[in-house]
């Protein structure tokens, strides 16, 4: 590693990484989403039978997978926000990183019932 | 430390000067400052207003999308309670109509806003660049277009 920097290959370097890679998902997701939402337009039908796809298992995973990006980008954007207008943040962004990653644990723990409960009954039995 | 400056690389820093006040010095232009001659692009303030936006709309986003996977994903049976007639029941309200019209546009322009940036970073090539930008202003704009349409045109009564 380069002498000189506090930043490349570090907890700033990788958060970020993370942080564009997640906005770009969501970006692209959001895309799909308005397509299919148009489809309440077209006919009930088209719409319940599209919506039925997203409560097969495989979709729940998915959609786990969306609520993991959407939380972390949206936890880590209020610390690079902190980091920008907060005058203690550049100093505390690290801490401020293991903060969000604590937070979003729990909040990940906390989803995995209610997101994915459905697709283990459906899979397992009730 | 009182080394012969001149034998050195740096020049003296406090010798003597070659101007005075009667023979000032001559003015040079902050590097970025803006003149006649500046490229349209780096006139006005369009990247600052731009990072502001992200920021402002970030904030505002985490209490709209996160609303809105608690109350499509988690509460009153997650996923499975989704279909026509639930939809029809939430824009019953203009309350729920003008969250998510807010929450279209404040996403669609904070990630198409993001995405202009990984395309600065990521492409170099001029007409790469143009091509990229071109299909995410498209893309954005209909999407943006599209999702305001259906909200506003919505009828519970389509058949
Ligand atoms: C898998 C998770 C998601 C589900 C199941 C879901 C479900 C829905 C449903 C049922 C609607 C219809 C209107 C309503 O009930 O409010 C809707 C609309 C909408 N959702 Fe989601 N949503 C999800 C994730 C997201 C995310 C992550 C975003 C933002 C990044 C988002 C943005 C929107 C927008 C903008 C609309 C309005 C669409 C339009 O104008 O036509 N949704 N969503
Ligand atoms: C949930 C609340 C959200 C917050 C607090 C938030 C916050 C932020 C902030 C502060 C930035 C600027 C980062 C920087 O300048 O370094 C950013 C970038 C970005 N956001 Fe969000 N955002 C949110 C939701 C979204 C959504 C819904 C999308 C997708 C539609 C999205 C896509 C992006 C993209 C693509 C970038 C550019 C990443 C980069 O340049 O590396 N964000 N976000």
């Amino acid at each position: 590693m380069p002498a000189g920097t506090l930043y490349r290959g570090r907890e700033g370097m990788w958060s970020w990484v993370a942080h564009r890679v997640t906005g770009v998902l969501i970006f692209f997701f959001l895309f799909v989403h308005v397509l299919d939402t148009a489809l309440v337009r077209v006919s009930p039908e088209a719409y319940d039978e599209v919506v039925a796809t997203y409560k097969t298992p495989i979709v729940a995973l998915l959609e786990y997978g969306l609520v993991a990006a959407i939380l972390f980008h949206a936890l880590n954007g209020l610390r690079v926000i902190a980091v920008d207008f907060w005058a203690k943040g550049p100093r505390y962004q690290k801490q401020m990183l293991w903060a969000v990653m604590s937070i979003w644990i729990v909040l990940m723990a906390g989803a995995v019932y209610p997101v994915l409960g459905h697709a283990a009954r459906e899979l397992f039995g009730s | 430390m009182s080394a012969d400056l001149s034998k050195t690389a740096v020049g003296p820093v406090e010798g003597v000067s070659l101007y005075d006040v009667d023979n000032p010095a001559p003015l040079i232009d902050p590097p970025r400052k803006r003149t006649k001659r500046s490229p349209k692009s780096a006139r006005g303030n369009f990247e600052l207003a731009a990072w502001l936006f992200m920021r402002l709309s970030g904030v505002v986003l985490v209490v709209l999308v996160i609303g809105h996977l608690l109350i499509q994903l988690v509460l009153d049976g997650g996923v499975s309670k989704i279909g026509f007639a639930f939809v029809a029941g939430r824009w019953a309200s203009p309350f729920w109509q003008v969250w998510d019209l807010l929450m279209l546009w404040l996403a669609m322009l904070h990630g198409a806003n993001g995405l202009r940036t990984v395309i600065n970073d990521y492409a170099e090539r001029p007409s790469t660049r143009l091509w990229l930008k071109g299909l995410l202003y498209t893309a954005t704009v209909f999407t943006i277009l599209l999702g305001t349409l259906v909200i506003f045109t919505f009828d519970p009564n389509i058949r």
